[in-house]
């Protein structure tokens, strides 16, 4: 087991090594499919250079970092190259997390995982994030997004390791961070409690008494980190600066998601409200999800990232490596799966032609802004397949855990089995 | 190293010029004046106004020479004299009702590239705190809009077409093209933002342009870029706006409201000339308005207001003259001058002849007597002077209209000292580069430069990527004032203190990013290109011969706008060319579409997770066929049990 990790690890940090020594490393800096103006490696030197000109980093619009970020990068920014070190760390340490994640009880005969197959899954996690091209993309833009994914991946492993102190602490540096992972306490919560034999019954005090808990240690440790900022920089213009950003959506530059282009050509007057619907959208899948699966808090968890990942305001592709990361995980879900191959298809070749259309649209002028529009929305479909082809495959697998794999009618023929 | 920077802030403001002009200004107030005369070298700094001087005429001889005819000295003598001393009886009266003055003044130069450089100067000089209501030669509604803003001084200009410093030389006032207004509020205003719009929009109607356009998007607070030119002792630039609208097309409904403003209109005296089909038939054109307060005589106790308004247009020599090398009042204007403004103290015409000493380049007709000499640009220059308000002037034909006739056909090349150029490297519409190029042409003096650019939001200026090089090498520059843009809300404003190294080039380069606006955002002809406006360079230039600092003698109008310090140097602004970037542009025809679209892919989304969270798995029933079905209805009627 150790061995191929680090193999691995080894082979990983070469190809980013490699790719961050060519010449290659500017232009995929430059990619807006892989830095958002949240993530922006640029931006964050420039939040540098404004802090050393005595100039405050959010009196203007271009920085949108964490005052956290900002000093712990003050301290690294002449050493990229031990950043670059740092996140890659960061991401090895994410892998380690699916030692654990596989402890969950499942029985059933035919379905059951061997050990054997178990044991090679953090492995595959851990491939399947460091080999992923996004993630060595994002990793070699110095996109920030990195270190999002290391405090959410961080925030995964205390969670299921059952450390609720640690579990609370990353997740308030997650939201602090980027204010969406906040609809991940649901998950690691019903995992919390599934770990501490706490019934989720509304009626119990022990269930309410945790959640207080839980709760009292999450909204402390964002007052800390948050009061933390505030003395950093004396002023509460990042609140606005961070979070108004993300949630306002000012800034159009194209990216992955959809937020850019419809609000480009929104309507003024219904600019506001259509802004309240997208960005409740992503916040609105976390009660009927953790409703449906809270015997299951892993997979509602990989559910929650991916639905973030779709929806948020500047996604990257970065954000698509971290839910990519736990399909390793649902290897046992393959059989159910229903279009998995088109949905690959598509993914493939949606992210080879963001470069290209862009091309066109912005360096040969012989598209316009629509092609690239064109296949940010096929890209984003394709995502909510996959999503949905995993929780139909995921809801289908329990079924036949109670029922049996093969189904019959009661007259004896072969059953199918349909939504209803 | 804060040491450091507080040497360099010094270093900034004791070369921005002006400020130490107020300094001086206010310290003549407090001083008293024989003590002030035997501390100082040079008593008259602070003063502005020529006019209202107690100089004895003696001085107005020393400029005026007659050098070709002799019998013009008593004659000039004898015209100058009476002026002055009416103007000194003026001062010497006891004030029972404000005085007000006029002058007006045309300079022609023929420029090395062969065109004809014309530039009218009025100057209103009224002594009055405007607590009065009535208004004799000042413009009631300029001194309205004053009054009721508090404005302490104001910088309105007009301009179409690009004046080229390397073909053309200095103007003796610069401005950008497109309109510029800067205005230094009184420092009792105390919502300066909420005044400053209601001001653009009342100038707006007052001049027919789109001023109302300026808003907090492009408007900055230059922190020293912009000293007042008027006395005055607050510097602090809150009470200072600037804006640009590169933009703005100036056109005849922009001239006649500022024609109206003249006293005479253009009735009569120089404005006669100010025809608008041809004055907008030329390569450059350009009207202003100055509102500033002057010293009202050399002790500097009281004020006056000075309003001046001056016009600078360029005229292609080839395209007025339909190829012959010849130029005339009449082919320029269309018009010959036949009386002064009567209204007017002063009303005269300078053409300037230094590079045409004995008339071996062109022939200048009518001759003239009057000969003047002025210090202007840090260059001595010699001028025949046409006195309009002699009747002699307009000689037997009652009509002046001057020519001149070139002889050689070659000019010489013009090496401008300080002059500037800017454009946009990078292809594409993600990033790009912004250059300025500043060019120090002085052989052997160095002498700082301060850059200010102002760039709108939707150009995200990247600071870190900030480089002056000269000659090659990194140039630090001393001092950088820098506020970065906010969506929607305010443009990025540099302003940089850069030494220029002698006889080199200078180059600031800086990055950006374009940015994708909403669809409403942008202009109806969004792919024509949004403008940057021009940057500002203010530089003390090392003058080659020695300044008029004692602005308390009588000089030309266009010679003394600037006040001038030292002696070894001189004042100039120096304007680069506009930009013109492309943005992306999202397709303006598909708002409904997007919207469709996206909604859908967002409901595809909710549909196929609302799908899977409320519908369970089943076994299917096949449904039973047509025949079955119609067969179990009729049996249900029938009250059987179906099949």
């Amino acid at each position: 087991m150790a061995a191929p990790l680090t193999v691995l690890l080894i082979l990983s940090v070469t190809i980013r090594a490699a790719l961050y020594r060519s010449s290659l490393a500017d232009f995929i800096a430059e990619r807006v499919e892989v830095v958002s103006p949240l993530t922006d490696w640029k931006r964050v030197v420039e939040g540098l250079a404004l802090l050393d000109l005595g100039v405050s980093p959010y009196s203007g619009d271009v920085f949108h970092e964490t005052p956290l970020i900002i000093y712990l990068f003050h301290f690294v920014v002449d050493y990229a190259e031990m950043t670059f070190m740092l996140l890659v760390l960061f991401q090895f340490r994410k892998q380690k997390f699916a030692l654990e994640a596989d402890c969950y009880p499942l029985d059933c005969l035919e379905l059951i995982r061997s050990p054997k197959e178990m044991y090679y899954i953090p492995l595959k996690v851990a491939m399947f994030y460091l080999l992923n091209p996004f993630t060595i993309l994002s990793c070699v833009a110095k996109s920030t997004c990195g270190l999002n994914n290391a405090v959410i991946a961080l925030f995964i492993l205390s969670t299921i390791k059952g450390n609720v102190l640690l579990s609370a602490i990353f997740l308030s540096l997650a939201t602090y961070q980027s204010i969406y992972p906040l609809t991940l306490c649901a998950p690691a919560l019903l995992y919390l409690m599934q770990r501490k034999y706490i019934p989720v019954n509304f009626q119990r005090v022990s269930f309410w008494w945790f959640i207080a808990q839980y709760a009292f240690m999450y909204l402390g440790s964002l007052f800390v980190i948050i009061g933390l900022s505030f003395f950093l920089l004396g002023s509460w213009d990042y609140l606005q600066s961070v979070y108004g950003f993300i949630l306002s959506v000012p800034d159009l530059t194209p990216n992955i998601g959809l937020f850019w282009y419809f609000f480009a050509e929104m309507f003024e007057h219904f600019r506001l409200f259509f802004l309240c619907v997208f960005q409740i959208n992503v916040f609105f899948y976390t009660i009927p999800l953790s409703i449906k699966l809270k015997e299951h808090p892993v997979f509602l968890m990989f559910m929650q990232l991916a639905v973030i990942s779709i929806f948020k305001s500047y996604p990257t592709v970065g954000d698509i490596a971290l839910y990519l990361a736990f399909i390793p995980v649902w290897s046992h879900l393959h059989r159910f799966l229903r279009n998995i191959f088109l949905v690959t298809c598509v993914l493939v070749v949606c992210s080879a032609l963001f470069p290209v259309l862009w091309h066109l649209w912005i360096y040969a002028g012989s598209a316009n802004s629509n092609f690239y529009y064109a296949i940010t929305l096929l890209f984003n479909v394709a995502q909510i397949l996959l999503m949905s082809d995993y929780f139909y495959a995921f809801l289908r697998r329990e079924h036949h855990l109670s029922y049996g794999l093969y189904l019959k009618k009661i007259n004896g023929s072969e059953a199918t089995l349909v939504l209803k | 190293m804060a040491a450091h920077r507080c040497s360099y802030i010094a270093v900034l403001l004791s070369f921005c010029g002006l400020s130490l002009f107020i300094v001086a200004g206010s310290q003549k107030t407090t001083l008293p004046v024989g003590e002030h005369a035997a501390a100082n070298g040079n008593p008259q700094t602070g003063t502005e106004t020529a006019e209202q001087t107690t100089e004895p005429p003696a001085v107005e001889e020393e400029l005026w020479e007659a050098t070709e005819v002799e019998g013009a000295t008593p004659d000039d003598a004898a015209t100058d004299t009476p002026d002055t001393s009416t103007q000194e009886s003026v001062v010497l009266s006891p004030v029972a009702q404000p005085k007000d003055d006029f002058q007006e003044e045309l300079v022609i130069r023929p420029l090395p590239s062969g065109d004809i450089y014309a530039s009218f100067q009025f100057r209103t000089l009224w002594e009055t705190d405007f607590r009065v209501s009535h208004y004799r030669l000042f413009p009631k509604s300029l001194g309205q809009v004053i009054s009721k803003f508090s404005v302490r001084e104001l910088h309105i200009s007009f301009t179409q077409g690009y004046w080229r410093t390397m073909q053309w030389g200095q103007p003796f006032q610069s401005s950008p093209p497109g309109a510029e207004l800067w205005v230094w509020f009184q420092d009792s205003v105390t919502d300066v933002d909420s005044t400053w719009k209601e001001l653009t929009n009342v100038l707006s109607g007052i001049f027919c342009a789109s001023l109302n356009f300026i808003d907090s998007t492009n408007t900055v607070q230059p922190s020293a870029s912009f000293k007042p030119l008027g006395i005055g002792n607050v510097t602090d630039h809150r009470f200072l706006r600037y804006a640009t609208l590169p933009r703005e097309i100036v056109c005849t409904e922009n001239l006649t409201p500022w024609k109206k403003l003249l006293p005479c209109g253009s009735k009569a005296g120089l404005a006669v000339l100010l025809k608008s089909e041809k004055l907008f038939y030329s390569s450059f054109h350009s009207q202003a308005v100055h509102i500033r307060p002057v010293c009202r005589d050399q002790d500097c106790k009281t004020t006056s207001w000075e309003l001046r308004q001056t016009l600078n247009v360029v005229f292609d020599l080839h395209t007025c003259a339909q190829g012959k090398r010849e130029w005339s009042l009449f082919k320029m204007f269309s018009r010959t001058l036949t009386e002064a403004c009567p209204l007017a103290s002063s009303s005269k015409i300078y053409i300037d002849i230094t590079d045409n000493p004995q008339g071996e380049q062109f022939e200048l007709s009518p001759a003239t007597s009057l000969l003047s000499q002025a210090v202007v640009l840090g260059d001595r220059r010699t001028f025949s002077v046409y006195d309009l308000t002699q009747r002699i002037t307009f000689g037997t034909v009652h009509s002046l209209n001057l020519l001149i006739r070139w002889k050689s056909s070659e000019g010489h090349t013009l090496r401008p000292l300080l002059h500037a150029e800017r454009y946009v490297a990078g292809y594409g519409l993600h990033v790009g580069e912004i250059h300025t190029v500043m060019y120090n042409n002085h052989p052997y003096r160095s002498f700082p430069v301060m850059l200010l650019e102002l760039v709108p939001w939707y150009l995200r200026l990247y600071i870190h990527t900030l480089t002056v090089t000269s000659k090659g090498k990194e140039n630090t520059p001393s001092y950088i004032h820098y506020q970065p843009s906010k969506d929607r809300v305010r443009p990025h404003l540099l302003e940089m203190l850069v030494q220029l190294p002698p006889n080199s080039v200078t180059e600031v380069t800086m990055q950006f990013e374009r940015a994708l606006l909403k669809w409403t955002e942008y202009t109806p002809d969004p792919n024509h290109g949004f403008y940057v406006g021009s940057s500002v360079i203010s530089s003390l230039v090392p003058s080659i011969v020695a300044m008029d600092t004692n602005i308390t003698l009588e000089q030309p109008l266009f010679s003394s706008f600037f006040p001038c310090k030292e002696e070894s140097s001189f004042f100039v602004r120096v304007y680069t060319e506009p930009l013109l970037v492309n943005l992306p542009t999202p397709d303006f025809s598909m708002p409904y579409n997007v919207i469709c679209l996206t909604c859908t892919v967002v409901a595809v989304g909710y549909g196929s997770l609302y799908n899977l969270l409320t519908r369970s798995f089943q076994i299917e029933e096949p449904s039973p066929g047509l025949a079955k079905r119609i067969a179990n209805i009729i049996r249900k009627m029938r009250g059987v049990p179906p099949l």
